[in-house]
């Protein structure tokens, strides 16, 4: 049992690393909360029932076709909001992304209306048997897959010279621009790749619960959120091992102590880490100069 | 130093003078007393419906909740996500205290303001055990445990079983309370986990939670106009400064913390005081949002501002109602547009030009020179 | 013993010894300049006797009293009070506000007296904006009372910095570059004011300055640092003949 518990718990938490990786990229980048993070995950939902079940396509189609809107969303919705407001403060850009989160999810309650719909997995994969646990298909292909894209994410940062250019933003903008970097379109990539991620995990997330309605991508992308601040907000492997460590403490606390009180425990143990730590468990410490 | 004084004689004082602040306070504690006034009339002569009237007392509980959040966010410069945290104990607290105590204090002008300094205290103490652990956090670290500690609040109260017999209270937390330990011919639930607190006397009107409007920001802008107010300030805008002049900071953000939640409970007691039904899961994450753009919009620290766009924003939604369906969704553009009009720096430089052509004064000339 | 006794305090970073061995005495009302090229570790002094930074060795006592190791808060309140190189002001509170927080622990009445409007509140604040009055005569700011302090052109910013450090009657004035981003009218003005404030408050001031006109205008003597060492101590003019200072400042 408990290992089938924990499995389960490393797929929800690879879910949520893949949300948090496109939280705390953004703000490595662009120093902001991007609070309508979340409801690109339920975008991407919408889109993928809409090319699936409505549509009739295949799953390919709704899989790509959904990942391909994300992240034009995503750069739209940077240039339309955000752009605007580079210079403002911070309190600012998270009440605009507060807003954006507001217009997305009564855009979808205007369209789609505001009962859940049903969403059948894209792809229907056998349930696995690990000694006498079992575990449902989907929840391997979800750890599956985040371990690529989590792979892929690191090269491209790494090798690339777009990935050297995000970093670079992230180190210190003012200098990054003098050093030639074009800011503008390192920030529109960053939440194109941050908004793609966020499509995937949507998909990922509809395959096991399947259900989506205008608000899924709140709760989800609130624990994203968590999770990245866990780990270090700005750090990429924080990200990570926030996502996972937070979908295992919250399925097990489920299991084992209480499904009402999951989250709060979730809470607690974040409040915890934070109060030992105040930069989370990969956060860079900073000193303010006399 | 061309004219060397050594001491100011009392004539340089005279002559200078200290502006009072009184005549700007009086004014901003008049807005909604003139407001709530004017709305009551048109009540009363069947202009606006009662629809309306029903919304006018949750409109005070917000401009509390907004006020007092604006305390943390505006003058102490902290993030706070989880204001609604503290409303949600206080309405709790408050409210099950009036609910215990109806049969033995009869008259609602003494078990009102009881339980009004009980839930209020009781969100203080919350504000105050949450403010000690996180006095090392700052910006985004201390807004997301401020969330998280308002879920948290939430998910507690949504798991709490209380009851009440003839041999006293019985708790249970997580779990339903045992029947064999209850006498069922006296059994009254006054909270059964997630199911909402029904039943608090509906001890709030108008009147009342404008008089607690009023008290509120009498103390607020007495506070934030006092020694106490410019240590705090002094925080937000230089903390190694703030320091090196002597200030305690923990003392100082343990005040704020405090006293920012006791209003906040204010609210939530007026909240259950007032409405049938009392749900932990209306004061979660959203409700805290929701406020924090109600102080944003109307300037941080400012209080006037504060009341002007909480009736604003509170009440576009309610205007918005033709719109119907659309309503939600156009308030969220108003939202982006209002931010970025205010804050994106093309916009602020074609305002001050536009007043700058309003009001042709010699500063305006002298610019376009 | 001296009024000001600073002995061999030092710090390291990482390996890198930030301060070494810093050694001061001052007699009370005496204007002592901290020079050295940039780097020296001027600052880091300052840091270390406000407590921004603990040393890691060594001892500072004033007027007998023993302050190693006391935070920057408890410091203030034993009476040290300093300015910053980069100005560290109240930005969106007035300029009298900002020497209020100064008055902040000399005249004091309760968050309760504040809020109910007590007569303590008026009477106390009555002193307070007295008192904060003569400070901004003194610093010729006082026309500008109720402008916000970051609206304040920079040499007054740095003059409301001091008026602020004084606020809190402090035994010990720390002055880091008062004069830097000033022209030469402003920095003569300053001089004056400086030497106004010893004169008149019998005061005990350490000031960092680069600009050498104004340190041997008022400094009867100087520290002279370099790479967190003391190159040399004593009277200003014969500190500033020394050939060793002048290498390691002028890099001749």
């Amino acid at each position: 049992m408990f290992i089938s518990y924990l499995l389960s718990g490393v797929s929800l938490g690879a879910i949520y690393a893949l949300i948090a990786l496109g939280y705390t990229m953004v703000y490595g980048i662009a120093k902001m909360l991007n609070f309508a993070h979340g409801d690109v995950i339920m975008v991407g939902g919408y889109v993928a029932f809409t090319l699936s079940v409505t549509l009739g396509g295949s799953a390919w189609v709704a899989i790509i076709g959904s990942i391909v809107f994300c992240t034009l969303v995503g750069i739209v919705i940077e240039k339309v909001a955000y752009k605007p407001l580079r210079s403002a403060s911070k309190l600012a850009v998270l009440i605009t992304a507060i807003g954006v989160s507001y217009f997305l999810q009564n855009l979808a309650l205007l369209i789609f209306g505001s009962n859940s719909r049903n969403f059948q997995s894209l792809v229907s994969i056998p349930v696995i048997s690990i000694g006498q646990a079992t575990v449902p298909g989907e929840t391997i292909v979800t750890i599956g897959v985040s371990i690529l894209i989590v792979i892929g994410l690191m090269l491209f940062i790494n090798k690339s010279k777009s990935g050297a250019a995000m970093l670079a933003v992230s180190e210190d903008r003012g200098a990054a621009e003098l050093m030639g970097i074009n800011v503008n379109k390192t920030i529109s990539l960053t939440f194109a790749i941050g908004s793609g991620l966020a499509a995937i995990a949507g998909i990922l997330m509809c395959s096991q619960y399947p259900m989506i309605g205008p608000y899924t991508g709140q709760m989800p992308g609130i624990k994203a959120f968590i999770a990245a601040v866990f780990g270090g907000i700005g750090s990429i492997p924080g990200a990570m091992i926030g996502g996972v460590v937070i979908g295992i403490i919250e399925n097990l606390s489920k299991a084992y102590i209480s499904s009402q009180l999951s989250d709060a425990i979730t809470f607690v143990i974040l409040i915890l880490t934070l109060v030992i730590k105040p930069t989370g468990l990969f956060g860079k410490k900073l000193k303010e100069k006399v | 130093m061309k004219n060397k004084k050594t001491d100011v004689s009392a004539g340089v004082l005279k002559t200078i003078g200290f502006k009072s602040t009184a005549g700007n306070k009086i004014i901003t504690i008049l807005i909604p007393i003139l407001f709530f006034g004017i709305c009551q009339m048109l009540v009363s002569y069947g202009v606006l419906g009662s629809l309306f009237e029903g919304l006018l007392v949750p409109l005070c509980f917000y401009i509390i909740m907004a006020v007092s959040l604006n305390l943390t966010v505006g003058i102490l410069g902290e993030l706070s996500l989880g204001h609604a945290g503290f409303m949600c104990v206080g309405a709790y607290v408050g409210g099950i205290f009036s609910f215990i105590t109806q049969e033995t204090i009869t008259s609602p002008w003494i078990r009102f303001p009881l339980a009004i300094l009980i839930g209020g205290l009781a969100a203080a103490i919350f504000g105050l055990l949450i403010g000690i652990p996180i006095l090392r956090l700052s910006g985004d670290y201390l807004a997301i445990v401020t969330l998280a500690f308002g879920e948290i609040v939430k998910n507690i109260m949504q798991n709490i079983y209380l009851a009440k017999d003839i041999n006293g209270l019985h708790f249970s937390f997580a779990t339903a309370i045992d029947p064999a330990k209850l006498d069922m011919a006296t059994k009254v639930d006054i909270l059964k986990g997630p199911m909402a607190l029904k039943g608090v006397p509906r001890d709030a009107n108008l009147i009342v939670a404008l008089v607690l409007v009023v008290i509120t920001l009498i103390v607020i802008l007495n506070l934030i106009d006092s020694r106490t107010g410019r240590a705090i300030m002094s925080i937000r805008d230089n903390r190694i400064a703030a320091e090196s002049s002597g200030i305690n900071i923990t003392k100082y953000k343990l005040i704020v913390f405090g006293l920012s939640a006791f209003f906040a409970g204010v609210a939530g007691v007026l909240a259950s005081h007032y409405n049938m039904v009392t749900e932990a899961k209306k004061f979660d994450y959203n409700t805290s949002i929701l406020i924090l753009v109600f102080v944003v919009l109307g300037g941080l620290g400012k209080m006037r501002g504060t009341i002007i766009a909480t009736i604003l924003l509170y009440a576009l939604p309610e205007l918005l109602r033709g719109l119907q369906s659309y309503r939600m969704l156009v308030y969220a553009i108003v939202l982006i547009v209002m931010m970025i009009v205010n804050n994106n720096p093309w916009f602020i430089e074609q305002r001050k030009r536009l007043k700058a052509f309003l009001f042709k004064n010699k500063k305006a000339e002298m610019e376009e020179n | 013993m001296s009024y000001v006794e600073i002995n061999n305090i030092s710090i390291s970073f990482g390996g890198l010894r930030a301060v070494d061995n810093f050694f001061l005495r001052q007699e009370k009302g005496e204007l002592h300049g901290l020079i050295g090229p940039n780097g020296a570790g001027k600052t880091t002094v300052f840091n270390l006797l406000t407590g921004v930074y603990k040393p890691d060795r060594g001892t500072f006592f004033l007027d007998g009293e023993n302050m190693t190791g006391k935070n920057t808060i408890k410091l203030n309140h034993e009476g040290i009070a300093r300015t910053f190189q980069n100005i560290r002001l109240f930005g969106n509170m007035s300029v009298i506000d900002n020497v209020k927080v100064g008055l902040h622990n000399n005249n004091k009445y309760s968050a309760a007296a504040g809020v109910f409007r007590l007569p303590k509140y008026f009477r106390t604040e009555k002193e307070m904006n007295e008192k904060a009055a003569e400070l901004l005569d003194l610093f010729e700011l006082l026309p500008d009372k109720d402008v916000l302090s970051s609206n304040l052109p920079y040499g007054k910013q740095r003059r409301l910095e001091i008026a602020r450090a004084l606020a809190s009657s402090p035994k010990y004035l720390l002055l880091d570059e008062p004069a830097a981003g000033m022209n030469p009218n402003e920095t003569a003005d300053l001089m004056k004011m400086i030497r106004f404030v010893r004169d008149h408050f019998d005061m005990t001031i350490l000031l960092i300055e680069h600009d050498m006109k104004l340190v041997s205008g008022i400094c009867e003597k100087i520290s002279v640092l370099n790479f967190g060492q003391l190159l040399a101590q004593g009277e200003t003019s014969q500190v500033l003949r020394d050939p060793e200072v002048i290498k390691a400042y002028l890099g001749q």
